[in-house]
């Protein structure tokens, strides 16, 4: 979508499929000159590294607040009337088992790289859940569609913006709160021996840069920087192209003639 | 003479039976042993014994990008222009068959010249399948294109096409060269084989880091990746092949005082020419193998259309974009085939002008030239009308959708069948073994089939993956690679038996196993995942579909192979088919069978890696782990860890097999 608007500003761009995190290294040596989509959640700790060489400039957030957490299909509800509390997920283990877990509950989770802490959170919080570590975001949704195909039970690492909560009918489970002490001090929390007792941080999505964009294209630049989408728009075109099939182009020709005003704004027209 | 030796068994066999007795009991006793000894470093390597090369390798990596220099300019520099000297041709290529040519920036761009038509494209690789083989060929490599555009997967093939036509000439000419290289000078030949081995059996995955890293993001850097792992075949053949010309050919050439460029160029290539073909149809292949992960860093093309489909779980579109790499894969091989089996071209005496004389390529230019005049006007000509693609893929979502619904329990029961009795008894066998036991036994086999260098060789491989603290995660990946090997012979081998007897039942087979090595795994993988969930069984069986092929090819062709002669004797000595089968053909087959084994193990082996998408704990998830946070080291010393496991079990077994053959007396 930015792509779109900078062309219409008379930009050349060229889209790059990448690693999440190994964009990072194109990022410093200027092979790649901006990625528009940096969670929080997940990319904070590559993006402060690699904003502290000085070769990454962080351009701000992208209107988009990411969230992160356990997910359940909706009809887990009436077979675990205590959901979505935390605390009912042990009384209903045994519904979310698998023979190979038995008797402890199943909870699929990321990709080992995505980090998280479940394995940490699983063992904090004394739930009787066997974390299972999908490969990539594919595997994972699959198993959720599989499950959902059959009604069948499963608890998983869902996050949005993404289709699948649109998608899929479900909610995310409610832990304690996250705070930034929950993270780094045993004691708080309802565990006071282990850290992580506690949900996922939610927070912004960041849009970043070469360092060398500032220079080389300033209206680009500022044009990024105004970038701005909240998370409905982005949940809306995200569910037409790949619910519904739309041609992705025309997904963000459509955007782009609902709200030329903003995007006007972002280059200064 | 004890009583065994009379039971039939050689001192061998009891040594080897002694030998798994031993290491039965130790894989069951030795974590009680351990722990009542409190000798724990038996089963985990103590942290003292490990040299942290993963570190050394990252730093050498970051020196090599950051401040390498040859003076005038830096090594960073001179890997770039390398990347931009390929990406010129690319980009030509790229605008010829899809973009078109541009000029101009953002939405001003304006197009100057259109690429070529579909029409122009698919006429042109049917007119090569009659200048090559026949018009059988040239109906058949046209309706393949045609299937593309039908698909509607035509611009997708088209830039995947151009990067296959860009990466398989630089590793044929870079193979070729290095193969002559090898031929020419016998010590550049040994340098050569083990870094060979290592190009073929490192995971890609672990090399695609520094290769982003000095060559940029994009498809350039997946051109190379391409090219480092499509081109040792081309070495190989061209060393074998220059080796095979007969030496009649070689005196002929110095009597009539060739310069040694002379020899080599217009004697030697010239007349290893047909066996030279082999290994350009081979380059094809692996390229076409590479397309998925090269999708993965910025290739684009068929690749990124199967990995996105499958990521938003469009079943139907996934496998319709696997099967057009297929279909691309298959006309472009029959096509480097019959171009390999050409007869030599007939020299005619009578003066011909320059349409006789090349009527493909005036009737291809003018082809080109009319449609694309005619495109200017008709976009039909020049775009296949998106209106009369036709997709299956609703018949695919609903297929799985209904075996999902209908029969997850059966299946449920058979996965977890599997699993109790099979899969994770030989998982706590394969990681209850103490380390120094195993590295003893490894080296012992080595010594007992190949003489003490094979044993050095195991045994400083097996120390490689030990001092690097790997262990536990190597082990893991023997048992998920064991048990899929296991399982692809007991299902391959009475497969190609089958093949080997029943001429039509062999046809099948072939169209079968050659869709399986070409279809990318990750078409599969994931409705694998809907109907087992995520875990080892998936992983197992994606293994087992990939590294089917040779195990089914190698028992077949052992089986023709088996010189007539003993199997009259056969006949003759009165044995039924039964006995003709168990007594004669599989015994004699058995070296063969054994290679294929091999080539099943290797296959295993490289899908290992991928299989970490669905959430394996081996060495393949370290290589991933490695490629999305960038390590390089690690990256690097886990795909060699990988790499020492593939050659002690390649070296292995070819020992075993030649010993098989001289005792046959076939050697």
């Amino acid at each position: 979508m930015m792509g779109e608007v900078l062309k219409k500003a008379g930009y050349n761009v060229e889209y790059v499929q990448a690693d999440y995190i190994a964009q990072f290294a194109g990022l410093k040596t200027g092979d790649l000159h901006v990625a528009m989509e940096i969670w929080e959640t997940t990319g904070r700790d590559a993006m402060d590294e690699a904003t502290a060489t000085g070769r990454v400039e962080n351009l701000g957030e992208t209107g988009m607040m990411a969230i992160e957490e356990w997910w359940y299909p909706a009809y887990m509800k009436e077979r675990c009337p205590g959901l979505p509390n935390w605390e009912a997920l042990n009384d209903c283990a045994e519904e979310f088992a698998t023979p190979e877990t038995d008797p402890n509950g199943r909870y699929l989770g990321g990709p080992v790289t995505w980090g998280g802490f479940d394995d940490e959170r699983a063992e904090a919080l004394e739930l009787d859940f066997e974390v299972v570590h999908a490969g990539t975001d594919a595997a994972l949704f699959a198993e959720l569609e599989s499950a959902y195909q059959r009604q069948a039970p499963i608890l998983l690492w869902v996050y949005a913006p993404h289709w699948a909560p649109i998608k899929y009918e479900g909610e995310w489970i409610e832990f304690p709160e996250y705070t930034a002490d929950c993270y780094n001090d045993p004691s708080w929390g309802v565990n006071p021996d282990m850290a992580y007792d506690c949900g996922k941080p939610r927070g912004p999505i960041w849009k970043v840069s070469w360092a060398g964009v500032k220079d080389k294209w300033p209206g680009a630049h500022s044009a990024i920087q105004a970038f701005r989408v909240s998370n409905d728009e982005m949940g809306a075109m995200v569910a037409a192209v790949d619910l519904e099939g739309k041609d992705l182009d025309a997904v963000v020709a459509e955007w782009l003639a609902n709200n030329e005003d903003t995007w006007k704004g972002w280059i200064g027209q | 003479m004890s009583r065994l030796e009379q039971l039939g068994l050689s001192r061998n066999a009891m040594l080897w039976l002694l030998l798994f007795v031993v290491t039965f009991v130790l894989a069951q006793v030795s974590k009680d042993l351990a722990k009542e000894m409190d000798a724990r470093w038996l089963m985990k390597v103590p942290r003292d014994l490990r040299i942290p090369m993963r570190g050394d390798i990252s730093d050498f990596m970051s020196w090599l990008v950051e401040s390498a220099s040859f003076g005038l300019f830096t090594f960073t520099e001179l890997t770039r222009s390398i990347s931009w000297l390929i990406e010129q041709p690319y980009d030509f290529v790229r605008a010829l068959v899809i973009e078109g040519f541009v000029r101009g920036q953002g939405n001003e761009a304006v197009q100057v010249l259109p690429s070529l038509s579909w029409l122009a494209v698919a006429f042109v690789v049917a007119a090569m399948g009659h200048y090559a083989g026949s018009w059988r060929l040239a109906i058949f490599v046209g309706l393949c294109f045609l299937y593309l555009a039908v698909f509607g997967q035509w611009d997708s093939a088209m830039v995947t096409l151009s990067s296959i036509l860009i990466a398989v000439p630089f590793g044929v000419v870079g193979g070729l060269l290095l193969g002559i290289a090898g031929y020419r000078w016998p010590w550049f030949d040994r340098l050569m084989t083990p870094v060979l081995d290592l190009m073929q059996t490192v995971p890609i995955f672990a090399y695609l880091v520094p290769i982003l890293f000095l060559f940029g993001f994009g498809p350039v850097s997946a051109l190379i990746a391409t090219v480092i792992y499509a081109m040792p075949p081309m070495v190989r053949v061209t060393t074998l092949a220059l080796h095979n010309v007969p030496s009649e050919i070689r005196e002929f050439g110095k009597m009539v005082g060739c310069t040694r460029r002379q020899m080599t160029w217009r004697v030697l290539v010239p007349s290893a020419l047909p066996s030279l073909m082999v290994g350009v149809n081979q380059v094809i292949m692996l390229s076409l193998n590479m397309v998925i992960i090269a999708s993965m860093i910025g290739a684009g093309g068929l690749g990124y259309d199967v990995l996105t489909s499958l990521r938003r779980l469009d079943i139907g579109a996934g496998l319709e974009a696997g099967v057009a790499i297929v279909v691309l894969a298959i006309a472009l091989d029959r096509l480097s085939q019959a171009f390999a089996n050409r007869p030599p071209p007939e020299h005619s005496e009578r003066q011909l002008n320059a349409l006789q004389r090349h009527p493909w390529l005036v009737t291809c230019l003018a082809v080109v030239l009319g449609t694309g005049l005619v495109g200017l006007l008709l976009p039909a000509v020049q775009q296949y009308p998106a209106g009369a693609e036709i997709t299956t893929g609703a018949f695919w979502e609903n297929l799985v959708r209904y075996i999902n619904v209908n029969f997850f329990d059966q299946l449920e029961a058979v996965k977890t069948f599997m699993l109790v009795n099979f899969m994770v008894p030989v998982k706590r066998f394969l990681l209850g073994l103490p380390w120094p036991w195993v590295l003893l036994l490894i080296t012992f086999a080595g010594w007992q089939l190949g003489g003490i260098r094979l044993a050095l060789l195991c045994c400083a491989l097996t120390l490689f993956i030990l001092v690097n603290g790997l262990w536990a995660k190597a082990m893991t990946t023997v048992y998920l690679c064991g048990v899929s090997v296991i399982i692809a012979c007991i299902i391959g081998i009475p497969i190609g038996i089958l093949a080997a007897e029943n001429d039509r039942a062999n046809r099948i087979v072939q169209a079968f196993i050659d869709t399986l090595q070409t279809l990318p795994s990750f078409v599969y993988l994931i409705p694998v995942v809907m109907l087992f969930r995520v875990g080892d069984f998936s992983a197992m069986i994606a293994v087992v579909l990939y590294a089917l092929a040779p195990a089914v090819r190698y028992a077949a062709h052992g089986i023709r192979s088996i010189d007539p002669q003993l199997i009259e004797a056969g006949i003759v000595s009165g044995c039924t088919r039964r006995q003709l089968l168990l007594r004669i053909k599989l015994p004699l087959a058995l070296p063969e069978i054994m290679l294929g084994i091999n080539q099943t193990i290797m296959l295993a082996l490289s899908m290992l890696v991928i299989t970490a998408l669905v959430g394996t704990r081996d060495l393949g998830q370290e290589v991933y782990i490695a490629l999305t946070k960038a390590d390089t080291g690690r990256g690097i010393v886990a795909g060699v860890s990988v790499a020492c496991i593939a050659i002690i079990a390649d070296r292995l077994i070819a020992a075993a097999a030649l010993r098989k053959k001289r005792r046959l007396g076939l050697a």
